[in-house]
């Protein structure tokens, strides 16, 4: 009834070409959007922000940085959490080193330090390809993570090895050290993710998401029709990073305070934003959302129901949750291939004829 | 000679035993690679699966006992039963048997056709799940592997002590190697030479290699693909059951051996993935070459650098050399 592009006449090329052309999408959007920026900071909770809101928002960065270098441009990276891991401690440097800074500018820059180390180990993708270049990226993750690790420079020589977060605001509200309100951790994180969706799902409509999935799709083909592929591969490489090092200097600052590398960004950190994608939708921004949302709902749901209400052990439970999302991942592989994305698609176009299909 | 260098040789000696610990471990991807051109991801939680396996057959647990005893508030634990080691390698080969059926069974069967990397990722998800059930199965504290090979009793006593000694009387320097790792090169190259005449010498191994040549083909004249997938993945089981029982007898049979399994990798992109000589001289170069550059340069930049030394070398390599060492060069076509 209400969703269908009938009677929604387009007079402007600017009306056509945008984002949402079907009204009501358009308004779901923003409707969206309104709940989350004036809603949801009045309502929300310690329990809620920690547990699921700031996780999701900033593993959606993250999975938005991989869908781009992987779902849209076809390199598959496990590389991740080092990259990640980037982020976070440039994010420390800079704010240890420049305290008068707006740690908005610190985190902005983080993501530009990992976008320049991203290309560096992305410059191999130019020669190798497929599951070797997985696996090339796997060294990405071991040797940065041993890097963080053993270079006492990059957590400013401290005892422990971690590096913590010191307290930074912005217009006068603290949103990182031990003081942060709930409210405040949720608006910077909803901010960030916001301004990275928009930008990525542009440029991804795009001339260089064009170019992307063109080597996606068939990298010599793409060559033969001019498409750069040291430019598209790079381009994909350090926007990814770049997204990817914004999500991690947030996991590290606005989230978790104190980060020890080995445990935050190891390669498990890697595998479970590679799930995102996979399950979410590989080359589809709101996957990227669709697929953080459940994994991080997905815990914290069994955790709920298996430790507190039937009270067994957590181990068990955490067991459990690694065969649910190892068979979530095949099943999805083999029913749905594109993930959330593609059911959230085939739900629309059935609304479109609903309530009379042909 | 000065001792450096004898120490040096030592310890390219040990790089080498340690070498082929991961050859182990990258013949089976090797082998389902070849045979069905899966990636499969898996081996080393495969390996993991297999040695937790025969531990739990070996001591008699019982399968998933912690699950049953909080869901049914029972408290039971043991079958209060010790088998032999042999018997418990047989049980568990044919659980591997089992498992290898059930993965062609119900996952890659619905994956035929799909592109490579699709594949890739399933063999992901495999590997999340099957680490789940086996610690559901067999619980996940450390396990230690209970047979003759831990201690290196397999072996003549004082073996090492003879090589001491002998290296001793030639180069004035005594060359420690340890038990297992002598008992692993044992190992390896039987299962290998046992590889190699099952490939040539029997009718499924013939079968096989004409499938890993042309699937097609071999349909024609009348080899069951599913068969021979079904055959490869038990014994790619077999050698994960031979590397996870290595693996645990060196270091415990915990979750980390499923990562140290990840090592195969860089081991393979250097030897080409479909090559079985290719594995095993990559895996020597590879744990040859981590321990030198320990040795020599590791120490001077704050240690543990065997953590990305592979990763890192294998990344160099490719880019000179795409296919590895001893890869079928690759031809792309539009």
């Amino acid at each position: 009834m209400l969703y269908r592009e009938a009677g929604d006449f387009k007079t402007s090329y600017v009306a056509d070409s945008q984002t949402f052309p079907i009204a009501f999408d358009r308004w779901r959007y923003y409707a969206v959007l309104a709940v989350a920026f004036l809603v949801v900071p009045f309502l929300v909770n310690d329990y809620w922000v920690n547990a699921i809101l700031v996780p999701f928002l900033i593993y959606s960065i993250a999975a938005i940085g991989l869908n781009i270098l992987t779902g849209y441009c076809g390199q598959v990276s496990l590389g991740t959490g080092g990259f990640m891991a980037v982020g976070a401690y440039a994010c420390y440097k800079l704010m240890t080193a420049f305290p008068d800074v707006n740690i908005v500018i610190h985190i902005i820059l983080a993501g530009g330090i990992t976008a320049a180390v991203g290309t560096l180990f992305g410059l191999p993708s130019l020669r190798i390809k497929g599951f070797y270049l997985a696996v090339a990226t796997l060294a990405a993750q071991f040797f940065l993570v041993w890097l963080f690790n053993k270079v006492s420079w990059f957590y400013n020589y401290s005892a422990s090895g971690q590096i913590n977060a010191p307290e930074r605001s912005v217009f006068g509200v603290a949103v990182t050290g031990p003081n942060v309100e709930p409210w405040a951790m949720y608006m910077i994180c909803l901010v960030f993710c916001f301004a990275c969706a928009v930008i990525a799902r542009n440029l991804t409509r795009g001339t260089l998401g064009r170019t992307w999935m063109a080597i996606r799709d068939m990298d010599i083909a793409a060559e033969i029709i001019g498409v750069n592929p040291l430019k598209a591969k790079l381009t994909a490489f350090a926007i990814s990073s770049f997204f990817v090092g914004i999500s991690g200097a947030l996991f590290f600052a606005v989230y978790l305070g104190a980060v020890e590398v080995g445990e935050a960004f190891g390669i498990q950190k890697s595998f479970i934003v590679l799930f995102m994608i996979i399950i979410g939708g590989l080359g589809s921004i709101f996957g990227s959302f669709a697929g953080a949302a459940l994994l991080v709902v997905l815990p914290v749901f069994l955790k709920l129901l298996g430790v507190d209400l039937l009270g067994w052990p957590t181990d068990i439970v955490a067991h459990i949750q690694l065969v649910i999302v190892g068979l979530l991942i095949i099943l999805f592989l083999i029913l749905e291939p594109h993930g959330l994305a593609q059911l959230w698609r085939v739900a629309k176009e059935k609304l479109r004829l609903w309530p009379f299909p042909h | 000679m000065p001792d450096t260098f004898y120490f040096a040789l030592e310890v390219t000696v040990n790089g080498l035993m340690a070498g082929v610990m991961y050859a182990l471990v990258a013949l089976g991807f090797v082998l389902i690679f070849k045979a069905s051109g899966i990636f499969n991801f898996a081996q080393g939680v495969m390996a993991l699966f297999a040695a937790m396996t025969f531990v739990g057959i070996q001591n008699g647990q019982i399968p998933f006992a912690h699950l049953i005893n909080a869901i049914l508030g029972t408290n039971i634990h043991y079958f209060g039963w010790k088998l032999h080691s042999i018997l418990a390698i047989v049980l568990t080969v044919v659980v591997m048997i089992l498992l290898a059926w059930a993965v062609q069974r119900f996952i890659f069967r619905y994956l035929v056709g799909q592109e490579p990397i699709i594949l890739f990722m399933a063999t992901i998800g495999l590997a999340y799940l099957l680490e789940g059930v086996a610690d559901l199965m067999w619980g996940a504290d450390i396990k230690k592997v209970d047979v003759c090979l831990a201690e290196g009793t397999c072996l003549p006593q004082g073996i090492n002590a003879a090589i001491d000694e002998a290296t001793f009387n030639l180069f004035g320097y005594g060359f420690f190697i340890d038990n297992l790792d002598i008992t692993a090169t044992i190992v390896a190259a039987i299962l290998v030479a046992a590889l190699v005449a099952f490939s040539q010498y029997t009718k499924q191994g013939r079968a096989m290699r004409a499938v890993a040549d042309d699937h097609q083909a071999a349909l024609s004249v009348g080899v069951s693909l599913n068969y021979i997938w079904i055959l490869v993945w038990s014994v790619a089981g077999f050698v994960a059951l031979v590397a996870g029982l290595m693996w645990g007898a060196k270091s415990g049979v915990q979750f980390s051996l499923s990562l140290i399994a990840l090592k195969a990798l860089p081991v393979l992109m250097l030897g080409g993935f479909t090559s079985i000589p290719g594995a095993i001289v990559g895996g020597l170069i590879i744990g040859m070459g981590e321990k030198l550059f320990e040795f020599f340069i590791g120490s001077a930049i704050g240690g543990a650098t065997e953590n990305w030394f592979a990763y890192v070398l294998a990344l160099i390599f490719l880019v000179f050399r795409p296919q590895g060492l001893f890869g079928e060069k690759i031809i792309e076509r539009v």
